[in-house]
This record gives structure tokens, sequence and C-alpha cells, in this order.
């Protein structure tokens, strides 16, 4: 049997959007870009997918990697640019039911699909989402499947039935090792993730989604009920008044804003 | 769950003392015990505690310290704290459970609040309960910093990490009288299924970026590393620290322990100074507690001039030798 590899993808928002081309829908309680910026893979989540097919490159014919992705709808050329980067399958939990779920009912909707999908080996996310950042599901997951997790890997290691993971710490790093199955949260410094090639993109071209609902997951709905509940959300005032120093050249600039931060008390 | 009562916090230690955020946290647990009118208890575990860390709970507030001290603390830190904290929630049954947004409590707080099957308010930045019935209210920084999310959890516990450095610790008191209770969990060792193996630290010498009162930070428009040796020149002349934008990091001009941010450190220095940052919201969310942001950047339509206080719209390769220059002269002139 190949090492079975799922990664968890999050279809979001752009976060390289500028702020002020952003609004909120009141009713849906979501930000919202502007129609012609379309939505990305959470880019944690790419570098999940960069961190499984690392893993399958080390292990060539004996890794699949399945993509897991859960929502109401997808831009198809964006969900599937996982599997141009080179994974194997990818399975969209797609329902109307599945719009805007918080972290507690995804979290419940993912690991029922996983439990769906059979015997895998490792469980892939990134370390947060760029829209709700709430690092919330991954760690769900993990309590929900009974399996370790470990969280903030740069670099991910398998090693006979069990995985060796290098995480980013404050002020150095940590080396962790859990049995399989495990569940691992990747984060950017685990490297660029690479881009599709053209044999990829080919392939992804061809290849058609598994699609389940709701109800192929025989989810209880009280699960998809939120446990958080989210009243209002609102984009705060600035109220800083910035003081611009001028001067006769740039390096005049620099040095009055010295003095005026000298009259400040500020150095 | 009538008869939940009290509001445990999750402590760490940090060199034998209670760690910083864990002070904020109890100052933040006795406003929400006086609205209650209950009691604030924390647990900390470690391999070994020092009674300082102990007092030092009680100094900030805690009228309750419980104390776990296990080998699989230092082994497998996140899980068998998470084992012993849940098993103190059931049994002491709070009303309130607050964690920091710290490594460790990134991981212990979802983990403990799927284990209950209650809602988790994540990373938040501000705290109110106004009535037990009525449910914990929350604020929270979203979508990279750009907006704010109020939410609600209305089963108890009520459980919140809470961003490091978002609360004042409160006054220390060491007048003040607690208990300490020390816990004999019989830990398992099959709660330990993730176990540390190495731990290295990749520090920078000097002051720590995260307590330095003055910071300068460096961005993409530094165009290589080459600029931060004058960074490094400018923050050792005022005794501070160097920081970095994430696209800093990425480039590997400087190592990740600079990142500043969202998914970097946190920093409250009196000044910061940024140069060539754009001031993105995912790097503003780990300086909002900056008191003081000055900003040398080319462009006056950044985002950075939103959020600074003193800046120049300038070329730092002219700006910033001038700046630095004269800086050392005031400095030296005392
Ligand atoms: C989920 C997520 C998490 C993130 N976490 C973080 C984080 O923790 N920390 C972080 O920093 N970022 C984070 N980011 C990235 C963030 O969105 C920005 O991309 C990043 O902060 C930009 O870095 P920068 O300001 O250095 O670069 P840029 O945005 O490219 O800005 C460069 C600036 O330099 C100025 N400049 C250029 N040349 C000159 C010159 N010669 N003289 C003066 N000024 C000049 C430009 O005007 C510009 O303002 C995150 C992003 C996401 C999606």
């Amino acid at each position: 049997m190949p090492l079975h590899i799922i990664v968890c993808v999050k279809q979001v928002l752009d976060p390289e959007t500028p702020a002020s081309a952003l609004r909120i829908d009141p009713q849906l309680r979501r930000m919202v870009a502007p129609a012609n910026v379309p939505p990305v893979v959470n880019g944690f989540d790419e570098n999940a997918v960069e961190a499984a097919l690392r893993i399958k490159d080390a292990r060539p014919g004996d890794v699949k990697i399945t993509v897991l992705s859960c929502g109401k709808s997808f831009a198809m050329e964006v969900i599937k640019k996982p599997l141009s980067m080179g994974c194997d399958e990818l399975v969209l939990l797609q329902d109307n039911a599945f719009d805007n779920l918080d972290a507690f009912a995804t979290a419940h909707v993912l690991a029922a699909a996983i439990k769906k999908l059979g015997a895998f080996d490792i469980v892939l996310c990134g370390r947060q989402a760029s829209d709700w950042d709430q690092a919330q599901v991954p760690q769900g997951l993990a309590q929900l499947l009974g399996l370790p997790g470990v969280t903030i890997a740069k670099k991910v290691e398998v090693t006979d039935k069990k995985v060796r993971v290098e995480r980013v710490v404050p002020g150095g790093r940590e080396v962790v090792e859990a049995s399989l199955p495990a569940l691992i949260t990747v984060t950017n410094e685990l490297g660029q993730p690479r881009y599709p090639n053209l044999r990829g993109i080919m392939a992804a071209t061809r290849k058609q989604p598994v699609v389940w609902k709701a109800g192929d997951l025989g989810l209880d709905p009280a699960l998809l009920q939120p446990a958080v509940e989210l009243q209002e959300l609102f984009i705060p005032v600035q109220e800083k008044n910035v003081e611009i120093i001028e001067g006769e050249d740039d390096a005049d600039k620099g040095r009055k804003l010295a003095l005026k931060l000298r009259e400040a008390k500020l150095i | 769950m009538s008869s939940t009562s009290g509001v445990l916090v999750v402590g760490e230690t940090q060199n034998g003392r209670l760690a910083p955020v864990t002070a904020e946290l109890l100052g933040l647990a006795r406003s929400l015990a006086r609205g209650l009118q209950e009691q604030v208890a924390v647990v900390l575990g470690a391999e070994k505690l020092s009674p300082e860390a102990a007092a030092d709970a009680i100094a900030y507030g805690a009228e309750t310290v419980y104390t776990v001290e296990h080998a699989l603390m230092e082994q497998s830190p996140v899980e068998a704290m998470l084992a012993v904290v849940e098993r103190v929630v059931r049994e002491k049954t709070p009303t309130v459970v607050l964690v920091g947004k710290t490594l460790a409590g990134s991981d212990l707080g979802p983990g403990l609040a799927f284990r209950l099957g209650v809602g988790l308010a994540q990373d938040c930045i501000e705290v109110t309960l106004d009535s037990k019935e009525k449910g914990l209210v929350a604020v929270r920084p979203v979508y990279g910093g750009v907006a704010m999310a109020r939410v609600a959890l209305k089963r108890m516990p009520y459980v919140a990490t809470v961003r490091p450095k978002a609360f004042d610790p409160p006054q220390r008191d060491t007048s003040r009288k607690g208990e300490v209770v020390a816990l004999n969990p019989s830990l398992d060792a099959s709660v330990a299924r993730v176990r540390v193996l190495e731990r290295a630290s990749e520090e920078s010498a000097g002051v720590r970026l995260e307590d330095a009162r003055v910071v300068v930070g460096g961005g993409r428009g530094l165009g290589g590393p080459e600029p931060f040796q004058m960074l490094e020149e400018l923050a050792k002349l005022l005794g501070g620290a160097v920081g970095a934008s994430r696209a800093v990091c990425d480039a590997g001009w400087v190592p990740y322990h600079y990142q500043i941010g969202l998914t970097g450190k946190t920093i409250a220095p009196d000044l910061y100074i940024t140069v060539a940052i754009s001031g993105a919201s995912q790097h503003m969310a780990g300086c909002s507690g900056a008191r003081n942001i000055v900003a040398i950047n080319k462009d006056r339509d950044s985002n950075i001039f939103k959020e600074a206080r003193f800046g120049v719209v300038a070329d730092w390769k002219k700006a910033l030798p001038a700046f630095a220059e004269t800086v050392k002269e005031l400095v030296k002139s005392g």
C-alpha cells in the first residue's frame, strides 16, 4: 500500500488584495473582494501541498496524495491548482449547507470525509487560513480523528511508520517525532510551493474532482451549527494622523526626522 | 452547568518565572471574575516548577495556583498540559478558561475546546462578559488584521485564547494571598504521542526583539540583505533590536526569527522605525502595540503612513544614512 497523504485546502479571498478594495458584506458577515479579483488557494495550504509533494518526490511511486476541500462553491481553475502541482486526487465537499461554516463545523465535515476516504497515513493542513486566521480546524481534526497533531512544520520527513517534523518555534527550532497516522500543519518557512508545469496542468484538466454532499457524509446536522456566533464584522477606524517631515532633499528629510524624534523624546 | 464557577488561566512559565503573557491573562481574568463575583485560578505545568512562578501568579492576582510537575511536560509539553487542563476543567468546572495565544496555547486552546465540545474564541484582543448567561463576547482580528470580528460564545465553559500584549499586565502585589495546590495526575505515557527530540536556539545576540524598547524594521524595498548592516548599527545605537517583514524573510535576507507580524513576532516597543516596509495588515498585526511608528518609505500611498506617527517620503538610500548619522550625533551628545 502506498503512503496515503490527505491535504486539506481552502479557497480564500486573495490576501494580497489591497485593503482599500475590500468591503464587508454585512448580511453574510464576510469580506468580499472586487469581482475581478479571483480567489486563491490559501497560501499555507499550498505550503502543505508542497510538503506532501516533497514526500512523494522522496518515495517515487509509493505515495498517493488526496486533496480535500470544503465549501459552498469553488472556482475550478483555482481549486485544481494542487492537482496541477502534482497531487493525485481532488475531493470536494460541496454543499449549500457548507457555506460560511465556523471552525467547529468545518472540522466535523472534514473529519467525516476523511473517515469516508478510508486508510491514510498523514493529514496535512496549512498552519491557518488567511481569511479568518483561526488556526483551529487542524487541531480540531486531530482531536476528532484521534491523531497526534504537530503544528507549524518547516520540514516533514517520513521514516518507517513515523514522522519527524522540524517546527518553527520562537527563538529557534524544535524537532519532534510522532507515530503515523498523524496530522501536521505547515508554515511558509518550508519554502516556496512549486509552480505547476505544463504536464501537471494538462493532467489536472483531465482529472474530475469527486464531489460529496452533506448527505454523502452522514453528518448529524447539529454539528453544522456554529459553536462560535459571529455577531459583527467591522473595519476598525484609523485615527492616527501621520506627520510628514519635509526637507530640501531626501538626506535632509532623514536628518530632520532624527531631530524630530529627539524633540519628541523618542531617542 | 449552573454550578460553573471561576476563571481558569492556563499559565506558562519562562526561565522559571511566570511568563509575561500569563500575567496579562491574570489581569483580564481578575476583571472578568470581579463581574461574576467569582475567583481566579491558574494552572502551571512543567517538569520542575520553581516556587517563584507560583508566587508570581499570586502576586498578579490568582487566588488558587494548581501546579503539576511531570517529566512528560518536557517531552510532550502540549499533550501533557492538555491532558492536565482538560482534567482540571472537568473537575473544577470554571465559567471561563483563558489561554495565551502563544505557540503552545495555539495548540492547546483548540485541542481543549474540541475535547469539551464547545466553541473557542481564538486570538482575542478584547474579552467581555456582561453576565454569565449572555455569554462571553470577544473581538478578534481577522483577514490578516484588515477587519475585526465580534464573536460570542454561548456554551460554558467559555474558552478563549488571548493575543500576547493585547492586555496590560496588572500591578504586581506581593502582599496578596493565595493557595498553591499541587496536583498529582497520573499522566500515562500514552498521552504523549508527539515527542520532542531536539531543541535549538536560533536567537540573535543582544536585545530580544519581543522585549526591545526600540525596533528598527526592514522591508522588501531594501532590495537585499546588505542594508540590514546599517539597520543593525542603528538598532545598536538606540539599544534596540532589528526586525523584518515576511517578504524579507521569505527572500532569505535575514532569518525567520526576525519576522514581525501575524505569523511572526509580536512587538510592543516605544519606538518602531520602519524602513521600506509597506505596512500590510499582516505585518501591522505584529506591532499594533508599538507606541510610536516611524516610516521611511518612498511611496506616500503606502499603508504604513496610515499607521505611523512620523514619516518621511524618501528613498531610504539617501534618507537612512543621514538619519542614522544624525541619530548618532544626538545620542553621543547625550
Ligand atoms: C496569511 C498571511 C500571513 C502573513 N504574515 C505576515 C507576517 O507575519 N509579517 C509580515 O511582515 N508579513 C506577513 N504577510 C505578508 C504581507 O501580506 C506582505 O506581503 C508583507 O508584509 C510585505 O512586506 P514588505 O512591506 O517588506 O514588502 P512590500 O509590500 O513589497 O513593500 C515594500 C515597500 O518598500 C517601499 N520601497 C521600495 N523601494 C524603496 C526605496 N528605495 N526607498 C524607500 N522605500 C522603498 C515601497 O514603497 C513599499 O512600500 C502575511 C501574508 C499572509 C497572506
